[in-house]
C-alpha cells in the first residue's frame, strides 16, 4: 500500500529544566498515517539530531499502551484526540495532511517539568507507597481457588486495576486533582478480600499522601474519565469518598 | 491535629463541607420560594406580611436563620478557598485546552467559582434591599385586625417597579440555575453516592430543580413589574 506523506507543523514545548522558562518551538515534520504519534516524534528527533540540535525529550517505554510512560497533551487533550488510547497507540491517521499539532507536557504543580515533555510523576509512586499494596507473608503461593471472589466484584476491581498510572487524569483536570488515579488504586485493592483487611488504613493513608503531594480537589468535572486512556470510571471517586468518610469516622486511628 | 480536624481539612473533607452546606442551601431555596410565592396572592400583601412576621419572630425560625447565614458564609468562604487552592495546584495553564467530559450535567463545573461569586454579590444586595431595611425598621407598618405588622410587601412592590432591578433579579436567577445545574448532582457524588440505580434520577432531579426553582423566583419580579405597569 502506498504511504501518503503527511506534512505536519508541530508546535512543541521546549524547556531545558525545571527552573527554565519554557516556550513553544515550531518544526515541520513529514510523517505517514501508519506511524504512531511517538514514531512521528522519533522522526522529528532524527531530524533535529541531523541538524545538530537537541532532540525533544519525551517519555516512552512499552509503546503498546500498557506501561503508562507516555505523557503529553496533544492539541489540548492528554494522549490526544482518540478516546481510550495512550499517546503511543495514537496513530497519525487521526490527523490530516497540513495539520498544526500543539504538543505540551502534562501541567500540574505536583508534576514538575523535568525537560521538554517529561514531567516528574513520582508523586504517584509515593501515593502507591503509602497504601497501594497488600501485606502478605512470604511462602508458597496460595491455591488459586482458596478465596472465592464474586464475579461482579472481581470485574469491578479489575476495571479499576487497568489504571496504568499515566497521570492523564491529573493533566486533564482543571484542578490537577489526582482523585481518579488514587480512587482507582484504592478501589482495585479494597474491593477484593485480600485488600479488604487493610481497607480503612489504605484509604486514609493514600488520600493523606495525595493531599500532601499538592494535588487539587475534585470538582466533579469528569474530564479525567473522558481523557483516561483506560476509561477508569468516576464511580471509583465516589467509592473512595464514601470509604474515606466511613474510615475517618470508624477507624481507631485518633490522628 | 485531632482526627476530626484532619478529616475536615483533607481534600475530601473540604469537599464534604461544600456538599453538605450546598444541600442545606438547596433545601432553603425551596422553603424560601414557597414563602415568597405568597407575594403573588392578590390581597395587597396581607398573607405575605403575616408570613414575614412569623418568619422574623418565631424563635425556631430565628435559630435556623442564624444557621443559614453561617452555612452561606461557610459555603462561600470554603468555595473561594478551594477555588484558589485548585488554581495553585494546576499552576500553569495549557496553550490549547480541549478536554472533554463524560458527565454532560457537569458542564458548568469549571465555572462554579465565578458563578458562586456572582451569587454571593447578589445575596448581599438582596439582603441589603429587604432584610436589612426590615431589621433597621425602615419598612412602613400596616395594621391587620388591630395588630401592627411590618409591611415588607411595600418595598418589594417599590423595588420591582424599577426595570433595572427586575433584570438584575432575573439574571441572578439564571446564574443560580447554572450553579445548581452542576451543584445539585455534584453534591451527591462528593458524598460518595454514585450508583447506576439512582444517579440518573439524581441528575434528572438536579436539572429539574435547577430550572423550576430559579424560574419560580424570577416570576415574582416579572409579575410585579407587569402588574404595576
Amino acid at each position: 500500500m502506498a504511504l501518503a506523506n503527511m506534512n505536519l507543523t508541530l508546535k512543541v514545548w521546549r524547556q531545558s529544566n525545571n527552573k527554565a522558562k519554557g516556550n513553544f518551538e515550531t518544526h515541520k515534520v513529514v510523517a505517514n498515517e501508519h506511524m504512531s504519534f511517538l514514531e512521528m516524534l522519533d522522526v522529528l528527533n532524527e531530524q533535529l539530531i541531523q541538524e545538530q540540535k537537541t532532540p525533544v525529550a519525551f517519555e516512552h517505554d512499552c509503546r503498546e499502551g500498557i506501561c503508562g510512560a507516555c505523557s503529553m497533551v496533544i492539541n489540548g487533550q492528554p494522549h490526544g484526540p482518540q478516546r481510550g488510547t495512550t499517546t503511543c497507540q495514537l496513530h497519525m491517521r487521526s490527523f490530516k495532511d497540513g495539520d498544526t499539532i500543539v504538543v505540551e507536557p502534562f501541567r500540574a504543580k505536583a508534576f514538575p517539568v523535568i525537560k521538554d515533555l517529561v514531567v516528574d510523576r513520582s508523586a504517584f509512586d509515593r501515593i502507591i507507597q503509602s497504601g497501594g499494596y497488600i501485606s502478605v507473608n512470604t511462602g508458597q503461593a496460595v491455591d488459586g481457588n482458596t478465596l472465592p471472589i464474586e464475579k461482579d466484584l472481581s470485574s469491578q476491581a479489575f476495571d479499576a486495576a487497568t489504571c496504568i498510572g499515566c497521570g492523564a487524569c491529573v493533566a486533564a483536570c482543571p484542578n490537577a486533582s489526582a482523585m481518579l488515579f488514587t480512587s482507582a488504586k484504592v478501589s482495585h485493592l479494597n474491593l477484593l478480600p485480600q485488600g479488604a483487611i487493610e481497607a480503612e488504613q489504605r484509604v486514609l493513608s493514600m488520600v493523606n499522601q495525595m493531599d500532601e503531594e499538592g494535588f487539587g480537589m475534585c470538582s466533579n468535572v469528569t474530564a479525567c474519565e473522558a481523557e483516561c486512556p483506560k476509561e477508569i470510571s468516576v464511580t471509583n471517586i465516589a467509592r473512595m469518598n464514601r470509604q474515606f468518610i466511613g474510615a475517618s469516622l470508624k477507624s481507631d486511628k485518633m490522628a | 491535629m485531632s482526627w476530626f480536624s484532619n478529616f475536615l481539612t483533607s481534600s475530601i473533607g473540604k469537599k464534604l463541607i461544600m456538599s453538605l452546606t450546598g444541600l442545606f442551601l438547596i433545601v432553603f431555596l425551596l422553603v424560601h420560594l414557597t414563602g415568597n410565592l405568597q407575594l403573588l396572592m392578590d390581597d395587597g400583601g396581607r398573607q405575605f406580611n403575616l408570613y414575614a412576621k412569623f418568619m422574623t419572630t418565631n424563635p425556631v425560625i430565628q435559630f435556623t436563620s442564624y444557621g443559614l447565614y453561617g452555612f452561606i458564609l461557610l459555603h462561600a468562604i470554603q468555595g473561594i478557598l478551594l477555588w484558589l487552592k485548585n488554581k495553585a495546584a494546576k499552576g500553569s495553564s495549557y496553550a490549547v485546552s480541549n478536554t472533554k467530559a463524560t458527565n454532560t450535567v457537569a458542564g458548568f463545573a469549571k465555572n462554579m467559582g465565578w458563578l458562586g461569586t456572582i451569587i454571593l454579590v447578589f445575596i448581599l444586595i438582596h439582603m441589603y434591599q429587604f432584610w436589612l431595611q426590615m431589621k433597621l425598621g425602615y419598612v412602613p407598618m400596616v395594621e391587620y385586625d388591630g395588630v401592627q405588622v411590618k409591611n415588607l410587601y411595600a418595598p418589594v412592590t417599590e423595588t420591582f417597579k424599577n426595570i433595572g432591578f427586575v433584570i438584575f433579579y432575573v439574571l441572578s436567577m439564571v446564574v443560580i440555575a447554572l450553579h445548581l445545574w452542576h451543584g445539585f448532582q455534584s453534591s451527591f457524588q462528593t458524598l460518595g453516592l454514585n450508583h447506576k440505580k439512582y444517579t440518573p434520577f439524581i441528575q434528572g432531579m438536579g436539572k429539574l430543580y435547577a430550572v423550576v426553582i430559579p424560574l419560580g423566583f424570577a416570576l415574582i419580579p416579572i409579575l410585579f413589574f407587569l402588574r404595576n405597569m
